[in-house]
C-alpha cells in the first residue's frame, strides 16, 4: 500500500496537501485540472520534490531517506525517458544495471523484455531512429525489467494518437496485472482513466483526494470535476 | 545526475584559485612596494590602458558595418566568410604578427606600393602596428559577436518593419540602434580585457619608452635587467590593473559570450538602395583582404621554406604539441570538474563559483609565469620544469574559454536527462562514462581543440623562462625573426600555423565520430 500521510507541497504561488492510500497492485489514474499539482505530486512520491510537511510511506516504509534511483518504484516522464546516444538494449540494460555491466543472464532478461514490448530485432538501434510509440514501448519495457513494485506514469503517452495510446495503455494494464505493479497514472484525459483504471484520484483546489472508483466517480462528478469536464 | 561531482570541482577550482592567488601572493612578497615603480612603469600603465581601449573601440566599431553587410546578404561564400572569422582565435599570435609585417611592414607589400608611389614610408611598430595587429586578431571576433546580435533579432521583426512600410532610418532607430547598444559594449569589453594582456603583439611591435606595456615590462624586468624585485613590483601592478577592470566589468555588465555565430536565418533583413549595396560589397572586400592578404602572404613565403627545417625545429614542433596535448587534457578536466560543481549547485551559490572561475581569464600569463618562478625556485629549478609549467599555465588560461563552452550544454544535459539518471540510480563514475561523457562529447572536443591550438601557439608563459636549448616552436620563430632569418622564420611560421590547425581540427573532429543520436 501506498500511503501519503499528511503530505504537503509548498511552493511559490502553489500548495498542494494530500492524506490517503492507494491499495498495493491497483492501477489508480490522477486526474484534474492543469496546474493543479498532479505531476508534482508524482515528482514528490518518487523524490525529486522534497515535501514540505508529511511522509510518503510504501508497505509501511518512509521513502524520504531514499534517492529517487533507490525507492521501490519506476518513473515514465513526459519526454526525455530514453538516452539518445545509447542504443535501444542499452538503455534496457540500465534498468538491470546502471552501470551496464551485463552477465549472459541480464542480456537474456533484455531479450525478454524487449520480446514482451514486441520490438525484437530493434535492440541495436537507436531511440532517435524509433517512432513515438516504439519509444514509448521502450520505456515501458526497462519499467518492466527494473521489476519494482510500483510505476508512476506521468503522462509519457500524451503525444501519441488516440490509437497508439489505447494500445500503450492496454500493454500497461496487461503488464502490470502480470507483475502485479501498483500503477499511478496522471492523466488529462477521462477516458484514459475510464479504459484502464480502478480507482481515480482527484487533484484539485490544493488537494489530491483519497482514491475512488472510477466509474462511479464520472457517473457523479464532484463540483471541481464538473468544472474541469465542462459539464 | 547525482555525479559526485563537488570533490573534483572543489579541488579543480581550489587549484586554479591557488595558482592565481599564490603567484599574487608569492609576487607580492617579493615586490619590494610601489617603491620600485618608476616613471617609465607608470607610463607603461598608461600605455597599457591607451592600447586597449583603441583596440577595443576599433575593432568593434569596423565590426559594424561589416557585420551589418553579412547580416543582410546572401552571397556564396558566405557561410565559408562567417566559418573563416573564427580562423583568427586559433591562429597562433606570432603567426599572425609575422603576416601583418609582411604586408605592412617595412619590407613589406604596401610599403613597397608607397615607395612605388613616391609616397613616405607607413612606419609598422609602435602604436600604430600594436591597434593593427589587435585589429586583425579581434576584429573577426567581434563581427562574429556582433553578427548573433543582428541573427538575434526575429525575422519577423523585419516583416513587421516591411509591412508598416518602414526606411532604413525607421528600421536603424526601432530595431539596429538599441540591438547594438546591448551588444556593442560587451563585445568591446572583451576585446579590451584580452588586448590588456596582450603579450606577443607588444613584444614584436612594440617596445621603446613610447610603447611598452605592463606584460612586455615585466618580460624585461624578468629577461633582460635580472631583476626579480622589479619583476614583481610590475606583476603586482598588472594584476591591480587586471582586477580592478574585472570588478568594474562584472557590476558594470557581463561581457558577451565568445560568439559561436552559425550564420543560419531563414530570411535576410531588407535592404535598400543601391548605395547601400556599394558599401557592403566595400566592407565585405576590405575586411576579406585585410585578414586573408596576411595570411596568404606568410604561406606563400613560407611554403617554399617548409621541406628544409632542420630537425630542431621538428623537435621544437614535438615539444609544442606535448605541451598543447597536455594543456588540453588538464583544461578539460579543470572546466569539466567546475562546470560540474556549478550545475550541481543552487544558482545563486553556481553563479558565485562560475565567476571565481572565470576571474582566471582576466590574471596574465606572465604574472603567473612570473609567481610560479618564484615559488619554485627555492625548491627546484624552474627552466628544467619549463614545459610542464607552460602547459599548467595554458591550462588555465584555456579554462575560463572551456568553461563557457562547456557549461551551457551541461545545463541542458542536466535538465533533459537529470530526472532520468536519478530515477535509473545513475551516479558517479557511471554517470559520467555512459551519460555525461558521451553526451558532452562534440563540445569537449571542440574546446579540447581550441585548448591544444591556443596552447601550441602561445609564447606567454613560455618565453619567460624557457631553456632557449629545448625551445617550442612559437619560440623559434621568434628567434629565427629576431635572427633576421626571414625564410627560416616564414616556413617555421607555416609549420606552426599548420600544427595549430591541426591540433585543433583533429581535436574537435573527435567529436564527430559516431554522432548519429
Amino acid at each position: 500500500m501506498l500511503t501519503l500521510e499528511d503530505l504537503s507541497i509548498r511552493q511559490t504561488d502553489f500548495h498542494l496537501c494530500a492524506n490517503l492510500s492507494v491499495p498495493t497492485g491497483s492501477l489508480t489514474a490522477v486526474v484534474g485540472p492543469s496546474g493543479a499539482g498532479k505531476s508534482t505530486l508524482l515528482s514528490a512520491i518518487a523524490g525529486f520534490v522534497a515535501p514540505t510537511t508529511g511522509r510518503i510511506l510504501w508497505q509501511g516504509q518512509d521513502l524520504a531517506p531514499l534517492p529517487p534511483g533507490q525507492r521501490p518504484l519506476s518513473i515514465l516522464f513526459q519526454d526525455q525517458n530514453l538516452f539518445p546516444h545509447l542504443t535501444v538494449a542499452q538503455n534496457l540494460g540500465l534498468g538491470l544495471r546502471p552501470d551496464l555491466r551485463l552477465g549472459p543472464a541480464d542480456q537474456a532478461r533484455v531479450s525478454a523484455a524487449i520480446g514482451r514490448v514486441d520490438l525484437t530485432g530493434l535492440e541495436a538501434r537507436k531511440p532517435g531512429t524509433l517512432s513515438g510509440g516504439e519509444q514509448s514501448r521502450v520505456a515501458l519495457a526497462r519499467a518492466l525489467l527494473r521489476a519494482r513494485p510500483l510505476l508512476l506514469l506521468d503522462e509519457p503517452f500524451a503525444a501519441l494518437g488516440p490509437a497508439l495510446k489505447k494500445e500503450m495503455l492496454d500493454l500497461v494494464r496487461d503488464i502490470a496485472r502480470e507483475n502485479g505493479t501498483t500503477v499511478l497514472m496522471v492523466s488529462h484525459d477521462p477516458d484514459d482513466a475510464l479504459r484502464i483504471a480502478d480507482l481515480t484520484i482527484l487533484v484539485a483546489e490544493g488537494r489530491a483526494e483519497p482514491p475512488v472508483p472510477t466509474r462511479s466517480l464520472f457517473a457523479a462528478p464532484p463540483p471541481a470535476l464538473a468544472a474541469y469536464l465542462g459539464n | 545526475m547525482r555525479v559526485a561531482a563537488r570533490l573534483p570541482g572543489g579541488l579543480a577550482l581550489a587549484l586554479v584559485l591557488a595558482l592565481a592567488l599564490g603567484s599574487l601572493a608569492a609576487v607580492l612578497a617579493r615586490s619590494e612596494g610601489l617603491g620600485r615603480v618608476t616613471p617609465a612603469d607608470w607610463a607603461a600603465v598608461r600605455f597599457t590602458l591607451l592600447q586597449a581601449s583603441l583596440s577595443a573601440v576599433l575593432s568593434t566599431v569596423l565590426a559594424v558595418p561589416v557585420a551589418r553587410a553579412l547580416a543582410r546578404r546572401r552571397f556564396a561564400g558566405r557561410g565559408l566568410m562567417i566559418a573563416a572569422l573564427g580562423a583568427p582565435f586559433i591562429l597562433p599570435v606570432i603567426v599572425a604578427v609575422m603576416g601583418i609585417l609582411s604586408i605592412f611592414g617595412r619590407a613589406g607589400a604596401l610599403n613597397a606600393a608607397l615607395a612605388a608611389l613616391g609616397l613616405p614610408e607607413l612606419r609598422v611598430y609602435g602604436l600604430q602596428g600594436i591597434l593593427i595587429a589587435h585589429l586583425f586578431l579581434n576584429l573577426p571576433l567581434a563581427v562574429r559577436m556582433i553578427l548573433n546580435g543582428w541573427a538575434a533579432i526575429p525575422p519577423e521583426r523585419f516583416r513587421l518593419a516591411a509591412s508598416l512600410d518602414l526606411g532604413p532610418r525607421d528600421l536603424w532607430r526601432l530595431i539596429e540602434y538599441p540591438m547594438l547598444c546591448a551588444t556593442l559594449p560587451g563585445a568591446a569589453l572583451a576585446i579590451f580585457l584580452v588586448c590588456l594582456t596582450s603579450f606577443t603583439v607588444i613584444l614584436m611591435m612594440g617596445g621603446g619608452p613610447a610603447a611598452t606595456t605592463l606584460e612586455l615590462a615585466i618580460y624585461q624586468a624578468f629577461r633582460m635587467e635580472f631583476d626579480l624585485g622589479h619583476a614583481a613590483s610590475l606583476a603586482a601592478l598588472q594584476m591591480a590593473l587586471s582586477l580592478a577592470v574585472a570588478l568594474v566589468s562584472l557590476m558594470a555588465f557581463n561581457p558577451t559570450a565568445f560568439g559561436a555565430g552559425t550564420g543560419r536565418r531563414a530570411d535576410a533583413p531588407p535592404h535598400a538602395g543601391r548605395l547601400a549595396l556599394w558599401l557592403d560589397v566595400f566592407w565585405l572586400c576590405a575586411c576579406g583582404l585585410f585578414l586573408a592578404l596576411p595570411l596568404l602572404t606568410v604561406l606563400l613565403a613560407g611554403l617554399p621554406f617548409l621541406p628544409g627545417l632542420g630537425a630542431s625545429l621538428w623537435m621544437a614542433a614535438g615539444r609544442s604539441v606535448l605541451v598543447a596535448l597536455s594543456a588540453t587534457v588538464l583544461a578539460l578536466a579543470l572546466s569539466l570538474s567546475i562546470a560540474l560543481l556549478v550545475t550541481a549547485l543552487p544558482r545563486a551559490a553556481g553563479r558565485v563559483i562560475d565567476g571565481l572561475a572565470m576571474l582566471a581569464l582576466t590574471t596574465s600569463p606572465l604574472v603567473l609565469g612570473t609567481g610560479l618562478f618564484l615559488i619554485l625556485r627555492p625548491h627546484l629549478d624552474p627552466v628544467a620544469f619549463a614545459l610542464p609549467i607552460a602547459a599548467l599555465v595554458n591550462a588555465t588560461m584555456a579554462m575560463p574559454f572551456c568553461l563557457r563552452i562547456l557549461m551551457p550544454e551541461l545545463t541542458t544535459l542536466r535538465t533533459d536527462y537529470g530526472r532520468l539518471s536519478e530515477s535509473l540510480g545513475l551516479q558517479g563514475l557511471t554517470a559520467l562514462r555512459l551519460v555525461i561523457l558521451p553526451r558532452l562529447r562534440r563540445s569537449m572536443a571542440f574546446a579540447g581543440g581550441l585548448s591544444a591550438a591556443l596552447a601550441a601557439g602561445d609564447l606567454g608563459a613560455v618565453a619567460l623562462f624557457a631553456d632557449p636549448q629545448y625551445p617550442t616552436l612559437p619560440m623559434q620563430v621568434y628567434a629565427l625573426a629576431g635572427a633576421y632569418r626571414s625564410n627560416a622564420a616564414a616556413g617555421a611560421s607555416v609549420l606552426l600555423m599548420g600544427l595549430s590547425f591541426f591540433l585543433f581540427r583533429a581535436i574537435d573532429q573527435m567529436g564527430h565520430r559516431d554522432a548519429d543520436a
